[in-house]
């Protein structure tokens, strides 16, 4: 049964300019529930994450403590463990929890039926490519 | 003369229209209807009573022919329209009526999604949309024999149960973890799967289907990891598409589905499109609820007016008899919602509540669901509830009362369930003593009844009995809970999963009633270790509840990259091992080659998708994990012993290789380090170790609790034996009494401090049968346990862990 709606992020505006471009990166089935996987990009490597519950949210795979890869973490809720010191990040904001202080850049991501994509800066994948 | 309305599908959508507008507009328009399937208007969501035998075709019926007789409606039976001419203004079916239109309504509904995997054109393969599926499957139960269904959403589970109703075995095959994964979140899920297994229904989850076998009619299905399972019937139920093709080829805008703005309007603007098909504000829906709403819409803009449609919440129900179920809205988690959960193990019962800003969104009742209306219209009117917030949950007759009962737990126990293990103390027996005899403390009901008064892990639960037996005036002593998901603490947690045979994270997280729905970083790896070890043949480890260093099996260090570190036996090496290493080093360019603290080498910083090449080397070499980044056993030093020493008494390095061989792969609370030491020299440091040898010429002197981490501590003598199979012996055994007792994370040391260090002796040393149970136990785990996690990977096993999902860019494409 199709019943579930389509979480667009928040980005939808990125789809018509902005030098943003959405980027195909595989299938939500590619990550395992309550985990993560890399992608890789020019700007350094983003961390993918899968809830429970089938939500996916991108963000800069690099803890804002001591750069900790955030993906290899424990995936509970909205929020991952950082696997070198614990601090927990909120998946959806990017910031630190608790009594902790700090915050990563999350990246737009758009989930259609399953195929996953990022916005990506086109502008700075030009530069990088030369 | 008189506007002619044509619609293409007889399906519920434009049924609801047609009497919308008949009763609005009585006479507005001539209308026409084309029907694909031979017969009128249905209630299509009444179809699995009609499967399960509740129900006759007669009884669902919405529309008999006299409706559309008296409301003057031409209805075209199984004339499937083929193509609409729009400069025309026509439409024409296959078997050669055309009709033109002023208006016309596309509601074509949905077609069921066939998975293309060989075999899926057999005879004997069938979908679940219309009366003659449901034909073709009552077809199959009077041949009997196997059905196995495809998808366990709603579909497939109703699907399921009619069949099994009708007297089939069946089968559901799923490929996510858990079932009804869109409407349901995991611990609802689990309570599903367990009912529908009580009806007789077995589920098999995260299961590809590979092919259809079968000759001339199907036969059966082969899975992706290779499982045959024999029937007569597949009944596909893995989603449906919205049937949007028809509309396509006539130039009318679609996307998944037929693209309709607030009117229902299409990019024509004499063309509508309603129910299943149309695509409303990017969404397709697949429930009557919405399409309903839709339709009055529609029918009200054929009169002329101006209403607009705005999209609607859903809600799902499951139709299978006995089983109340119920979710609606949007149940994600996220850092701006909160959640209310309210477990009844006893009674079966799962509620979740998500809230936004003091607004539910979203809903899963699961056991108990009268209240699922109040909720859903909440959800719909975006109800502030602040004023109700605590006692929101127990729903709308909820009249005040009680905080939750923290002994409900343990009150649904059987009397016959086993309390203390280490002196079989059951319930029955707690309860009636503490009676009986009038106990009232708990020294009273250790001397009387020998329940926690050994290892005293189950203190907690005996606690719980004497607060059921002797009401508030019973005061327990505070446990620390295991963390702010649950209120039970680690020792009741293990018992517990024990006695009520938990045999899953979320059987144990909705048996204990946890008041978070996926746990958290504390409590899932501890679950996980308290299953794989009481476990051991039937859980299934879950890796997404271990940390990264035991998911990937090495060391992440400071900079991402991880360290690796075969094992080198008791310490020993040899020159073919060495150079298998220094070519590794070399081939992968490895920054740093160290020995270690435990008589070892670590190859450090290399990159994660090096891993599982840098491991297919060192294994060709004969090398297996080492387990450096393990709860679990560790290193065991030893010295050089009789064969080299002039003052080794016994074979120091052989002993050390025989248990580090015997006990390898093993899962402990925390870390397990042994050593021994070929005489009381010491000199593999056997005295500071969580169990250590010295051997003596009398034989060996058995160690433990030793520590020279965080704390420094000497260790404790177990006892001396005489030979080394009794060495061995004891020492397994020893290990075993402590992964079933300590706490997660909890070193040996700390253990035997908190359970005593006699009561440890008298079992293991002064305990015979105790002994050989437990080391039978540690035996019979290490059957599952003693596999090279680095080979199972090498052979591609957890292959996503180790490639980045994507690489991005032109800069990397280029490689
Ligand atoms: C590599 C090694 C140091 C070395 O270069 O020699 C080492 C390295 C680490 N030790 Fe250790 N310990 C190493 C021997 C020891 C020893 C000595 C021994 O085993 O004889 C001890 C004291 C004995 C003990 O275990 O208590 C030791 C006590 C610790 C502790 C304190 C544990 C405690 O309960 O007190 C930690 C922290 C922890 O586990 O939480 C720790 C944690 C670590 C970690 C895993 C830190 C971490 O979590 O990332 C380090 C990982 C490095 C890596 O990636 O390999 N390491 N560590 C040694 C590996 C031994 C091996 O071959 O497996
Ligand atoms: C077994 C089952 C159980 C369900 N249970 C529930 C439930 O519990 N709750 C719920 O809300 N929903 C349920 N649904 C979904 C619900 O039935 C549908 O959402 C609803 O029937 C869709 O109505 P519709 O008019 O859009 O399409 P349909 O009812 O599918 O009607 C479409 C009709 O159009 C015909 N057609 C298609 N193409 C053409 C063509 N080219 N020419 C002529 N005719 C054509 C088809 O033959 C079909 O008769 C269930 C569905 C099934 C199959
Ligand atoms: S003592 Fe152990 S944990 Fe501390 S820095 Fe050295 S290796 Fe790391
Ligand atoms: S780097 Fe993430 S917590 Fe330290």
């Amino acid at each position: 049964m199709e019943t579930k709606t389509i979480r667009e992020g928040d980005a939808a505006g990125f789809e018509s300019g902005f030098g943003m471009n959405w980027v195909d990166i595989g299938t939500i089935h590619d990550i395992p529930l309550r985990g993560a996987r890399c992608v890789r990009t020019p700007q350094g490597r983003i961390a993918v994450f899968r809830t429970a519950d089938d939500q996916v949210f991108a963000m800069e795979d690099r803890c804002p403590h001591k750069a900790g890869p955030l993906s290899q973490g424990i995936v509970h809720g909205t929020s991952v463990t950082c696997p070198l010191h614990n601090m927990v990040i909120s998946l959806e904001t990017g910031k630190a929890l608790g009594a902790d202080e700090g915050e990563v850049r999350t990246i737009p991501i758009r989930n259609r039926d399953g195929l996953l994509s990022i916005a990506v800066d086109t502008l700075s994948l030009l530069v990088a490519a030369e | 003369m008189k506007q002619k309305l044509v619609i293409i599908g007889n399906g519920m959508a434009p049924g609801r229209m047609l009497e919308e507008l008949f009763e609005q507009a009585p006479g507005l328009y001539d209308v026409v209807i084309f029907n694909a399937e031979p017969r009128v208007n249905y209630d299509r969501i009444m179809l699995s009573p009609v499967l399960s035998g509740e129900k006759l075709y007669e009884d669902i019926v919405i529309h008999g022919d006299d409706w559309y007789a008296r409301h003057g409606v031409t209805l075209h039976k199984g004339a499937k329209v083929t193509g609409i001419d729009r400069a025309a203004k026509t439409v024409t079916s296959a078997n050669g009526v055309t009709e033109s239109y002023d208006k016309l309504v596309i509601a074509t509904g949905s077609l069921p999604f066939i998975i293309p995997v060989p075999g899926h054109a057999l005879p004997g393969v069938l979908a679940y949309r219309d009366l003659d599926d449901v034909e073709k499957m009552l077809d199959a139960t009077r041949r009997g024999g196997r059905a196995i269904v495809i998808g366990a959403g709603l579909l497939g589970l109703e699907a399921a149960y009619g069949l099994k109703r009708q007297g089939m075995d069946v089968t559901v095959i799923h490929i996510m973890p858990t079932i009804m994964e869109r409407q349901l979140d995991p611990p609802a899920a689990y309570l599903l799967e367990k009912a529908l297994n009580d009806r007789g229904i077995e589920i098999i989850t995260k299961a590809n289907t590979k092919r259809i076998v079968g000759e001339d009619k199907v036969e059966g299905i082969e899975l992706e990891d290779g499982r045959v399972i024999e029937g007569t019937i597949v009944v596909m139920a893995v989603g449906i598409r919205p049937a949007a093709q028809l509309a396509k080829e006539a130039g009318v805008v679609t996307n998944r589905g037929i693209v309709v703005d607030d009117g229902m309007m299409t990019s024509d603007g004499s063309i509508y499109a309603l129910g299943e098909c149309a695509e409303h504000r990017g969404v397709c829906y697949g429930l009557v609820a919405p399409l309903y709403e839709s339709a009055k819409t529609l029918a009200d803009r054929l009169i002329g007016g101006a209403s607009e449609y705005r999209g609607s919440v859903v809600n799902t129900k499951l139709k299978v008899t006995g089983i109340n179920l119920f979710s609606a809205g949007d149940f994600a988690e996220g850092e701006d919602r909160e959640e209310i959960v309210l477990r009844d193990a006893t009674a079966g019962v799962y509620k979740r509540l998500v809230l936004k800003d003091n607004r539910i969104v979203g809903a899963v009742l699961y056991g108990e669901t009268a209240d699922g209306a109040w909720f859903f219209d909440m959800i719909k009117r975006g109800t502030d509830i602040s004023e109700m917030r605590d006692t929101l949950i127990f729903g709308q007759a909820y009249q005040g009362g009680s905080p939750l009962d923290p002994t409900a737990a343990v009150a649904a126990l059987p009397d016959d369930a086993e309390i203390c293990g280490c002196n079989g103390v059951c319930k029955s027996k707690i309860v009636g003593t503490i009676t009986a005899k009038g106990l009232t403390s708990l020294d009273d009901v250790r001397a009387h009844t020998k329940a926690s008064a050994s290892c005293g892990s189950c203190t907690g639960l005996v606690e719980q009995l004497m607060v059921l037996t002797l009401g508030d005036s019973y005061n327990p002593s505070a446990v620390q809970p295991m963390c702010t998901c649950t209120e039970l603490g680690h020792d009741d947690v293990r018992r517990l999963i024990v006695a009520k045979g938990l045999k899953t994270i979320p059987a144990v997280m909705q048996e204990l009633e946890w008041k978070t729905s996926c746990g958290c970083a504390k409590c899932r790896p501890a679950l996980n270790y308290y299953l794989v070890c009481d476990w051991p043949d039937e859980y299934a480890d879950d890796y997404q509840s271990r940390f990264i260093n035991e998911r990937v099996h090495a060391n992440i260090q400071k900079d991402g990259t991880y360290s690796v570190v075969p094992r080198m036996w008791g310490g020993v090496t040899n020159a073919g091992e060495l150079r298998a290493i220094a070519d590794v080093v070399d081939k992968f360019e490895i920054p740093m080659v160290k020995v270690t603290g435990g008589q070892r080498i670590d190859l450090l910083g290399i990159h994660k998708e090096d891993l599982p090449a840098v491991w297919a080397d060192l294994g060709k070499a004969g090398f297996v994990s080492g387990q450096a980044y393990a709860k679990g056993l560790r290193t065991v030093k030893t010295c050089v012993g009789t064969d080299w020493c002039r003052f080794g008494t016994q074979d120091s390095t052989g002993l050390g290789i025989r248990l580090e061989k015997f006990m390898w792969g093993s899962w402990t609370p925390a870390k397990l380090k042994l050593a021994v030491s070929g005489c009381p020299r010491n000199c593999a440091e056997a005295t500071c170790k969580d169990i250590g040898v010295i051997c003596v010429d009398s034989g060996y002197e058995i160690h433990f609790a030793g520590a020279a981490g965080l704390d420094i501590k000497g260790t404790e003598v177990l006892g001396l034996v005489a030979t080394e199979d009794d060495a061995l012996e004891h020492i397994v055994a020893l290990a075993q009494m402590y992964r079933e007792q300590g706490r997660y994370l909890e070193r040996i040391y700390k253990w035997a401090k908190r359970v005593g260090l006699d009561e440890i002796r008298r079992q293991i040393m002064g305990d015979a049968e105790k002994r050989k149970g437990y080391f039978d136990r540690f035996v019979f785990s290490q059957t599952f346990a003693q596999v090279d996690p680095w080979s199972e990977r090498v052979s591609g096993k957890d292959k996503h862990e180790f490639k980045p999902m994507a690489v991005v860019g032109m800069a990397e494409a280029a490689e």
